[in-house]
């Protein structure tokens, strides 16, 4: 198998899984899975550290170390915004006074 | 090397997984940043980079304005930082694509430059209109210009041409004018396509540019033969739009519908103009003699609570009315706020007990026994036009069933229709009370009012 043909296969398999894994899911986290999707394709930051790192004169360099940039923005602030988000979702529901196993209903 | 990236993308998975259920989703959030940080740890050690002090000072940089603007920013910004996170990310592709462009071999990693390099620009000057509009920095509604179809159609053949030429002359053209060509074509589409969207099917239009994001990232992948970026970028790229459909779902919408629907006319615009009807409104003592001496109160909060920072406030006013025997629920739209589950964010931040919010459905079945629905700074998901008038744009959306309350009272700021911008018949019944004024101003006087009673 060609390389390229190894690629469109994983990306292919890929796609099955995303369907996947998101099956039903509370209109509650909607908002939070979104951002952490989010984060998630923040790891483009890979691809700007080796197109960085691999660069071929200072106006690449100086392209390449924007993206590095945004892509750091995108990581690392969407992982901490989702992080915000689903913690103050765990601290509105510990005070209730229901059985813990109630929270699983998917609100 | 590679077997790392492999549990990097094992982690993403488990990620998105643990992010769908909700006790899970913490620890799947956390999973998932251990994988990116893994990633890019390997990139840096394994590969062969030049460069590191200048890269790792740039993420430095990037790390420390991500985290103090996710730590800073007000929960009722949250959609709007988002859909910027979203953006940069786009962005990113974009130029990563843009870089690699006069270096790739082979037709299929071209094209996959090209797709990334366009679809990685749409979504960043898409998000940062959507940013613009929940920032309010221009009008959230529809924007529309006489042969805006036409224009946006004859802008996206012209980008797919420049994209054609790019991949005739690739080794031996002028590579970067092309590549700025595309990528200023592509700016233009991304705005004309979030444009003509009305405010309230924005959160909507950003999840769709976040699957798109996820597949840019895929095709850079593909472009920098990186199995992770495949992996991670197509997962999101998948999750992302089945994401889009359900959030769709909970508006009764289709997702077509959200984004040409303008073009038809009608749709989200609704009309702006505010009727010289008369409503009836009243005082905050009224208000709290209606609610002091109910038996059973239902809540319905919207997005006016949160601008109005109302959420400890209500919270003491129910705390009042529960010292009185009354019970009370809170009942939240799913698209309550300014995104799916942005309300539930809102009052748990101001510890508001879990048990005491009924998702749609469970507060509907409570309604008709209700004696006085709250309702503050709602108005598009209590529209009953979304169950009686098929012309209206918001025509089989699902809505709390407020009218069936035996009264109702709008603690609103003006008459100015929602933010889908469509009039709410429910505002001129004989059984609703109005009660004008900003969101936490009322509530504290009707708190007062309560306390005397």
């Amino acid at each position: 198998m060609s390389e390229g043909m190894a690629l469109l296969t994983i990306f292919v398999l890929a796609v099955f899984v995303g369907f996947e894994v998101i099956s039903k899911v509370s209109a509650v986290l909607h908002t939070p899975l979104m951002s952490g999707a989010n984060a998630i394709h923040g790891v483009i930051l890979v691809g700007a550290i080796l197109v960085t790192g691999q660069s071929d004169g200072t106006a690449q360099l100086v392209l390449g170390l924007v993206a590095v940039l945004l892509a750091t923005l995108n990581m690392v602030g969407g992982f901490v915004v989702t992080d915000r988000m689903l913690e103050m979702f765990g601290r509105g529901r510990r005070p209730a006074p229901r059985p813990p196993d109630d929270t699983g209903r998917g609100t | 090397m590679d077997f790392g990236y492999l549990v990097a993308a094992i982690c993403f998975v488990v990620a998105l997984k643990g992010l769908s259920g909700p006790k899970t989703a913490r620890t799947g959030n956390l999973i998932g940043a251990a994988g990116a940080v893994l990633a890019v740890i390997l990139v840096l050690t394994g590969e062969h980079i030049e460069h590191r002090a200048a890269i790792l000072v740039t993420i430095a940089l990037g790390a420390v304005a991500g985290v103090l603007s996710a730590r800073r920013v007000a929960m009722t910004a949250m959609p709007q930082l988002v859909a910027l996170f979203n953006g940069v990310g786009g962005g990113a592709a974009a130029i990563v694509a843009a870089v690699e462009l006069g270096s790739v071999h082979g037709r299929g990693p071209l094209v996959a430059a090209l797709f990334t390099l366009v679809v990685g620009s749409v979504s960043f000057s898409g998000s940062a209109v959507t940013f613009a509009k929940l920032q309010e920095l221009m009008t959230s509604r529809p924007v529309l210009f006489p042969g805006g179809p036409l224009v946006f159609g004859a802008l996206i053949a012209v980008d797919v041409a420049a994209c054609v030429v790019g991949y005739r002359v690739q080794d031996n053209g002028p590579v970067e004018l092309l590549a700025a060509v595309i990528v200023l074509l592509s700016l233009v589409v991304g705005i004309l396509f979030v444009l003509p969207v009305g405010g309230a099917d924005v959160p909507i239009v950003i999840s769709l540019l976040n699957a798109f994001t996820g597949l840019t990232v895929a095709a850079s992948g593909y472009v920098l033969g990186n199995t992770l970026l495949i992996v991670a970028g197509t997962l999101v790229g998948a999750s992302g739009t089945i994401l889009t459909r359900m959030m769709a779902a909970a508006m009764g919408r289709s997702v077509a519908s959200i984004l040409f629907g303008a073009f038809k006319g009608g749709s989200t615009a609704g009309s702006q103009a505010v009727s010289e009807r008369p409503v009836r409104s009243a005082h905050a003592e009224d208000v709290a003699v209606l609610l002091g001496y109910a038996r059973k109160v239902v809540i319905v909060p919207g997005y006016g609570l949160a601008v109005a920072q109302a959420q400890h406030t209500i919270h003491e006013m129910v705390e009042a009315l529960e010292a009185r025997g009354v019970e009370v629920l809170y009942g939240i739209h799913p698209v309550a706020g300014r995104m799916p589950g942005h309300m539930n964010v809102l009052l748990a931040e101001a510890s508001v007990p879990y048990h005491q919010l009924k998702e749609m459905d469970e507060a509907n079945s409570e309604l008709p026994s209700t004696d006085v629905a709250l309702v503050v700074g709602a108005n598009d998901v209590v529209n009953p036009a979304a169950k009686t008038s098929p012309g209206s744009p918001i025509y089989g959306m699902p809505i709390l069933s407020v009218d069936e309350a035996r009264a109702v009272v709008f603690l609103k700021r003006s008459m100015r229709p929602g933010f889908a911008g469509i009039e709410n018949e429910l505002l001129y019944s004989p059984k609703t009370t109005l009660l004008f004024g900003d969101a936490k101003d009322s509530l504290t006087q009707v708190l007062q009012a309560l306390k005397s009673l």
